[in-house]
């Protein structure tokens, strides 16, 4: 398609849609609101359904149900609502159930403020719902990531019958970038184990109880299969001159995109630093960073959190880099200038 | 209703045979105790189901609490629910699968307390479902604690002294709060007590199940069922209990029926006409040019005015042409409570290369639409930068000597012109004349596709041109 200026919420609906998305539960929150309210702009002009819910558990406990009924159904919000989901996505998880959530990361704990921050890292990535479980977690860091990303999602959670997020920050939601979106429409995948309500898929049943431990250690090991599928196949990461860089910067979403000008600037001026970008957060990109410590001699982890990312980057590289954390919190969003000098430093005092 | 109702002996066909998926050895008794209701309810919303032709459609909807595991015996499709959320859960099966028959089939912890947002608003919504209430007054599968719908003074596991409406308030009588909604299409409460009230709750299913069948809506059926390991009763002396303790306060009967005055929800399904989609999301078919070879640099321009001129729209026009011309752009607002009153400020950037960070901190373009707004920014330019002052409404002359400055009467050029909204148009006529970007009919044809008002268009092109030809002649 010919590209359209577009915020990157707005994006996400119409990947959506094109990813055959149809339903869409939903509750307001800044900054995410515009992605309900995209969705229930566009929804019903094609027949598609969009409900404002109760609340988030209720959105999340509808996105259930329709994805048990076979549709691509989605639901967005930002941290406090992310909190309140986590019951639902622990459910669709157990239930083995397909479904995209976009997270639109805002400033914590507590109501916090409406201003970009990466602090739901730990609740998205790492799961903060109760059980063993794992989400795919996708992290754009434009506006056409923001449609191309959800239309993955909405694959990678149907191929491997899991959640998919989308998990990005307040910039990337809020700001418009061109988009190119696809002249593809994608369609729901026939679901043999789904609820279509007729005589051929009547003795189905979606459910997360297993009162057998036996019964549930096998439910459980299954799934830990199925994540160790995920975690070989389906990393995506994007590197700016990481390949012969003795310092890479590892960082996401709009932290991705203040390193991209601070390193295009301190390369001009001759340092040898590259960038590292994750674009999936889960699976992590483990066997890159470790790829890179043949020439990085090493990282610094730049994120608008205290620190979250940087455990799985210690993690992957098994502390044989040194490895600096540049952090920001509280909605504030560092400059090139400030990402810069930290780079400087960090460069001077680990590499040679 | 018309048809003869009778308990039919044995197994209706929509319950299963053998309960296949039961744990254990015992494939053909249920896990309920004696004297428990939920088995009687389940063989009539199986009955009801079979008797209506429509058991294939169902979708059974289970709870947490002791009919957790209904799916072991309803011959239908089954999904099981988080505490509370099976409102919420149907109603998804329920938009997914328009045909479908949803059953949400609760207990009273389930609906009347962790639930009790999503029954509301599934019940508000009018959602095509029914709902089965199972109303013991008492949590059974966790042991026996308190329900809402527990008694004054009905002693249960957290409340060993008797349920005192002093601490833990009064039982909650779900029909009489449902039946206040306008959505509702059949409210009844029931009690399964004797053959006679078996008959009225079966009546009360089916007719429920058949406004389904005609889209008419949401149904809610109560039920009032003896809890005899919970209640510590013998199944006779529960009877009793429920006849002589729930009946008084839980009074049986039909709450609302709207049945005959209801009209039938419309069928909606999605379209899969690419066609059609494609039109519902305004999508361009065909390809976009880049700009190449084309060296602008990178323009960071900061748009800042007070909300109402316009700063934000012309910051998306500006970047909309930049974007038609080939070049890289972004677009970022000021956005949230920030955007109520008060200053209102964009960053765009205009590329001839991958854009970074698409917050503007130090401009090389400044458009200053009111005072507070030069004071704001006015420091933050780059050296060498450009700054265009709307003079109209600012009187001061720049403090720095290091930036570019042009000082045009932007409300007064656009007042003249006849649309003194159109400051903000005029400011970009001003960009345009003073570097080299792109041609200002790109901005023509941005307004042409995004302006819906053919007499704003003129008058915003008039603005533009007005500010190219002020750089012009000063």
């Amino acid at each position: 398609m010919k590209r359209e200026l577009i915020k990157g919420n707005e994006a996400v609906i119409k990947g959506a849609v094109l990813a055959g998305c149809t339903h869409y539960f939903g509750y307001p929150i800044t900054p995410a609101s515009e992605i309900a309210q995209a969705a229930s702009y566009y929804l019903p002009l094609f027949g598609g359904t969009f409900i404002q819910a109760e609340s988030e558990v209720a959105a999340i406990n509808m996105v259930y149900g329709a994805s048990s009924a076979g549709v691509r159904t989605m639901t967005a919000s930002s941290g406090p609502g992310m909190s309140l989901k986590q019951e639902g996505i622990s459910y669709l998880a157990g239930s083995e159930l397909p479904a995209v959530i976009v997270d639109i990361m805002r400033a914590g704990p507590g109501l916090g403020n409406i201003w970009p921050e990466q602090s739901d890292y730990h609740q998205v990535v790492k799961g903060g719902g109760h059980g063993n479980y794992k989400t795919i977690v996708l992290a754009p860091n434009s506006a056409q990531e923001m449609c191309d990303l959800t239309i993955l999602a909405f694959d990678l959670s149907d191929k491997y019958r899991c959640t998919a997020v989308v998990l990005t920050d307040g910039y990337t939601g809020q700001m418009m970038e061109p988009v190119e979106f696809p002249e593809e429409l994608k369609k729901a995948p026939y679901k043999e184990w789904a609820l279509y309500a007729d005589q051929k898929h009547r003795k189905n049943l979606v459910t997360s109880i297993f009162m057998s431990p036996q019964t549930l250690f096998e439910v459980n090991t299954r799934l830990n299969q199925r994540y160790k599928t995920i975690e070989n196949n389906e990393v995506l990461f994007e590197d700016l001159h990481a390949s012969d860089a003795k310092l890479v910067i590892v960082a996401y979403g709009i932290m991705s995109r203040v390193a991209h000008n601070a390193i295009e600037e301190l390369r001009a001026s001759g340092l040898k630093v590259g960038l590292m970008r994750p674009k999936t957060l889960w699976p992590f990109p483990v066997k890159k960073l470790k790829e890179l410590c043949t020439s990085a001699q090493a990282f610094l982890v730049a994120e608008m959190s205290n620190g979250q990312m940087l455990e799985d980057v210690k993690l992957a590289i098994e502390h044989s880099r040194p490895i600096e954390f540049f952090g920001t919190w509280g909605g504030t969003v560092p400059s090139v200038d400030e990402l810069k000098s930290a780079i400087k430093t960090t460069y001077e005092k680990t590499t040679r | 209703m018309e048809e003869k109702e009778i308990v039919t002996k044995g197994k209706p066909e929509a319950l299963y045979e053998t309960f296949f998926r039961k744990d254990g050895k015992d494939k053909s008794t249920t896990h309920y105790c004696p004297g428990c209701g939920h088995g009687r309810v389940h063989k009539l919303i199986a009955e009801s189901l079979n008797e209506l032709g429509v058991a294939d459609r169902a979708v059974f909807v289970s709870p947490v609490g002791c009919s957790v595991f209904a799916y072991y015996y309803m011959n239908m499709g089954n999904v099981q629910a988080a505490h509370g959320r099976a409102p919420a859960v149907g109603t998804g099966v329920a938009r997914a699968r328009p045909d479908s028959i949803v059953i949400s089939y609760q207990g009273d912890g389930d609906l009347a307390a962790i639930g009790t947002a999503e029954i509301l608003h599934a019940a508000n919504r009018g959602e095509n479902m029914t709902v089965i209430f199972i109303n013991n007054a008492i949590y059974g599968m966790t042991g026996g604690q308190m329900a809402p719908t527990t008694m004054i003074g009905q002693k249960t596991l957290t409340s060993p002294r008797g349920r005192s409406s002093d601490n833990e308030g009064f039982p909650i009588r779900m029909c009489e709060i449902i039946s206040t909604l306008e959505a509702p299409v059949y409210v009844e409460r029931t009690s399964c007590t004797d053959v006679k009230n078996i008959l009225k709750t079966k009546r009360a299913i089916k007719k429920a199940f058949k406004l389904q069948t005609e889209r008419k809506g949401f149904s809610f059926i109560e039920i009032l069922c003896a809890c005899p390991t919970g209640w510590k009763k013998t199944p006779r002396d529960s009877i009793k209990w429920i006849q002589e303790t729930l009946e008084p306060y839980f009074k049986p009967g039909v709450y609302k029926d709207a049945s005959e005055t209801a009209q039938p929800k419309p069928r909606i399904e999605p379209s899969t006409d690419p066609e059609q989609i494609f039109t519902a999301l305004n999508l361009q078919k065909g390809k976009s040019p880049r700009a190449t070879g084309r060296n602008i640099g990178e323009k960071r321009i900061k748009l800042a005015g007070f909300g109402g001129q316009g700063a934000l729209t012309a910051g998306v026009a500006i970047a909309t042409a930049g974007m038609h011309d080939g070049f890289d752009v972004s677009w970022l607002p000021s956005y949230g409570p920030e955007m109520r009153g008060g200053t209102a400020n964009c960053s765009v950037i205009i590329s001839d290369k991958r854009i970074g960070m698409p917050v503007v901190l130090n401009p090389n373009i400044l458009v200053a639409l009111n005072g507070p707004s030069l004071d704001s920014f006015e420091d933050d330019v780059t050296p060498g930068g450009l700054v265009i002052v709307n003079s109209s409404l600012i009187e001061r002359k720049l403090k720095r000597a290091d930036v570019k400055s042009v000082y045009v009467p932007l409300t007064e050029i656009a007042t003249n012109l006849g649309l003194k909204a159109a400051a903000n148009m005029v400011a970009l006529g001003v960009v345009l004349g003073c570097e080299k970007l792109f041609d200002k009919e790109r901005l023509h044809e941005v307004f042409k596709t995004s302006l819906k008002r053919k007499d704003t268009l003129e008058m915003n092109i008039k603005a533009v041109n007005a500010g190219f030809e002020f750089v012009q002649k000063h």
